[in-house]
């Protein structure tokens, strides 16, 4: 399964909805998303609030199911997978970062890492050696012992990214993942994201509603409009620049 | 997840709300122990009771008779001559045979008499038991005065204390022979103190008893070794109308024949005792002095079967036993042994259905007990219910964040259920000895109260192995009950909803 250019497809969604009932009314959060996302490619997802880009986020992610269409990941359907199935893809296929972090305050940041291996059965002898790793990666191995509420936000972003690569997952998905930091600390993550990107060959799904950082990062900007695709190109394109 | 692994989580989380889960814990723990504290109080009442049974012999006793003695028997079976000619006698084969029996580990012949036993100058009517030597087990021998047998066959008497209070009594006034109440306690007997009744230890009795010699009896010769004097009684019996001169024949056609002879044996009083000991069917319990069955046995003396043989004209031997008592090693041995018994061709009775009453009544009573104690559990596993869902409302970004990293539904439940597993195994470990902590207080102030009531100290609970395991096992399994509700509120959580708001 591959696009034009040769790469594989890393994510391929068609036809996909997300549709919600609150009381009488249906919220159709993501209403007939088609796209497909190449290996090791930067993609954004931009738009404004209630857009879907998150809805489509977690949908990649099987923290979702769509209420209908289908969303592959290395071939296999999503949609159609039980549970179980979908909690195997969430810790070995793609690796999660959020806005608030999600660090557990009462771990430690090398337990924090760990808790991907523990969920994954990782043989404890193999796990210090993989959490040193993820932590050198980011720059924090340090800090290992230390617990999240001893380091900054960007810190802690980079620790949440430490405990996403451990189980050495083929898809990143951020949301919103420099939303809680200054500028300064916002650019350091993308900008380690983005090595990781080259180093690792791991495709990255950006939510953001920052189009200077898509801009900065991906290779390709996906706007979101109501639940539907209303644009997508490469940073520049003129019907990327019509939308704004 | 691996299990370790969820130990691991689970421990942590308790110890994060390390004072609230303290509590629940010892909701849990004292749960736990008002259950074992009454357990081990039906546990402890129950093996006081039975322990005395069982060390009286009344449990693991079988009375065997011949099937024509039995009270079931028609008495128109028991005239048909074709019947009781079929009819297996109780003899010296019999008892080897029963002896062989698989769990038998004492078969012993039932001997009880009524007769004359003098003191001195004084004569008394009384009743005499064999004893065999297991009876030394029996507790109506721990206090007594003076010791047990000294062998199985020792000229030697114990006497109940009646007795004992009888014989030193002054004489009555009317002359020195004269009739006792066969039973003990049946007369208000004197007071007499210890010294007195510790004086007649070593002294001697005479058994004065009728020896069964198998006929026909030559011309009568007393025994020089045995007997001072003997009077010679010609016992016979056949057809009715037979005359004395057919009964000769009649030993040689299944008829009862033989002398009793008037015998008298010395015997050294080694020990006198408060209760009756138990050591058979029917006879010890009413007796009031008490022979080694070894040496009741070599005495032959003539008893009421015997004569009652006579009178119904069955067919029997001087060396027939009238009862034997079988026993076994445990009391569970009873009704196999009593079937193997049936079915070699004999009456047997015992008390198994009167423990079988006895147990029934304590598993009624063990039931009850329990119920009572499982309440305060019961409680506990609401506060345990309370706590986790508690948990489960504070941890609700945690479930989320671990759902988002690859945490199945199932881990999350498992990972709440464990959490209420180790509250259960913590709370009943604690319970359990906080239950035996209890019981230990019990027979304490029990024990304090019988000393002042002058009455030996007893052991009124028990906390037996199967009763802490138990205990634990329960506490685990109503904690993973009370688990189940926060387990599947937590693995119902939606991470997208949590990851959003929280």
């Amino acid at each position: 399964m591959s696009d034009a250019d040769g790469a594989p497809s890393a994510i391929r969604a068609h036809n996909l909805c997300r549709h919600y009932t609150m009381g009488d009314s249906v919220v159709r959060a993501l209403d007939g998303v088609s796209l497909e996302v190449r290996a090791g490619e930067r993609v954004a997802l931009v738009g404004a609030s209630g857009s879907g880009k998150s809805t489509l986020l977690h949908l990649m992610a099987g923290l979702d199911r769509p209420t209908s269409g289908s969303i592959e990941t290395q071939g296999r359907d999503l949609a159609s997978m039980s549970s179980g199935d979908l909690a195997v893809h969430r810790r070995s296929t793609v690796g999660m970062i959020f806005q608030a972090f999600h660090l557990l305050p009462r771990m430690s940041l090398q337990e924090n890492v760990e808790l991907p291996l523990r969920l994954a059965e990782v043989a404890r002898d193999d796990r210090p050696s993989r959490v040193r790793e993820a932590l050198d990666r980011v720059g924090l191995a340090a800090r290992a012992r230390h617990r999240p509420g001893e380091l900054s936000g960007g810190e802690q972003q980079r620790a949440a990214i430490a405990r996403a690569l451990v189980n050495h997952p083929s898809i990143l998905l951020a949301d919103e993942p420099t939303g809680n930091l200054d500028s300064r600390n916002g650019d350091e993550i993308m900008r380690l994201i983005g090595s990781l990107n080259e180093s690792l060959n791991m495709t990255v799904v950006l939510v953001t509603h920052e189009q200077r950082l898509a801009a900065a990062f991906a290779e390709r900007i996906v706007v979101l409009s109501d639940g539907r695709l209303a644009a997508q190109g490469p940073p520049g394109d003129p019907a990327l620049e019509a939308l704004r | 997840m691996k299990a370790n692994d969820l130990i691991e989580l689970a421990g942590r989380n308790l110890r994060e709300s390390s004072f609230r889960n303290s509590l629940t814990t010892m909701g849990v723990a004292v749960g736990v122990a008002s259950l074992v504290a009454m357990l081990s109080l039906g546990a402890g009442l129950q093996g006081l009771v039975t322990s005395r049974f069982d060390r009286s012999g009344l449990f693991n006793t079988i009375g065997v008779f011949t099937a024509r003695d039995f009270r079931g028997m028609e008495r128109g079976q028991r005239r048909s001559g074709v019947l009781e000619a079929s009819v297996r006698p109780l003899d010296a084969a019999a008892r080897k045979e029963i002896a062989a029996l698989p769990d038998v580990v004492e078969v012993y012949p039932e001997i009880r008499l009524l007769t004359d036993v003098s003191f001195g100058d004084r004569s008394l009517f009384t009743s005499v038991s064999g004893l065999s030597p297991s009876a030394r087990q029996n507790e109506a021998f721990e206090n007594m005065h003076g010791h047990f047998f000294s062998s199985p066959d020792a000229p030697e008497a114990i006497l109940h204390v009646d007795f004992a209070r009888e014989i030193l009594a002054p004489a009555n006034a009317s002359g020195d022979t004269f009739s006792l109440p066969a039973g003990p306690g049946a007369a208000a007997a004197p007071d007499v103190s210890d010294a007195q009744l510790n004086s007649l230890l070593g002294k001697q009795i005479i058994l004065h008893y009728g020896e069964r010699v198998p006929a026909p009896p030559p011309a009568p010769a007393p025994r020089a070794a045995k007997a001072a004097h003997a009077d010679h009684l010609r016992a016979a019996s056949s057809s009715a109308g037979a005359s004395p001169a057919d009964s000769s024949a009649a030993d040689d056609s299944d008829t009862v024949s033989f002398s009793v002879v008037r015998r008298d044996q010395p015997l050294r009083i080694v020990g006198i005792v408060d209760m009756a000991p138990y050591a058979g069917i029917t006879a010890s319990s009413t007796a009031r002095v008490f022979i080694p069955v070894g040496l009741a046995e070599k005495l032959h003396p003539a008893m009421a079967s015997n004569l009652r043989d006579i009178m119904q004209a069955r067919p029997s031997s001087s060396e027939d036993y009238s009862a034997l008592i079988v026993r076994v090693d445990d009391p569970a041995r009873v009704q196999p042994t009593q079937d193997a018994l049936k079915g070699m061709g004999f009456r047997t009775f015992s008390l198994l259905d009167a423990t079988k009453s006895l147990r029934r009544v304590f598993v009624i009573l063990d039931l009850f007990l329990a119920i009572f104690g499982s309440v305060a559990l019961v409680v506990a596993s609401l506060g345990i219910v309370n706590t986790l869902v508690m948990s489960v409302l504070e941890r609700r970004r945690e479930i989320g964040v671990l759902k988002a990293l690859g945490a199945s539904d199932a881990d999350v439940k498992r990972l709440f259920f464990v959490e209420a597993g180790v509250m259960g195994v913590a709370g009943g470990a604690f319970g359990v000895l906080l239950g035996w902590l209890i019981g230990r207080a019990i027979n304490f102030g029990t024990n304090i109260y019988l000393s002042r009531q002058d009455l030996p100290h007893e052991t009124i609970t028990l906390l037996p192995l199967w009763l802490i395991f138990g205990a634990v096992a329960f506490a685990v399994v109503v904690s993973l009950l009370s688990g189940i509700y926060p387990a599947a509120r937590a693995a119902r959580l939606d991470p997208v909803q949590v990851l959003r708001y929280e």
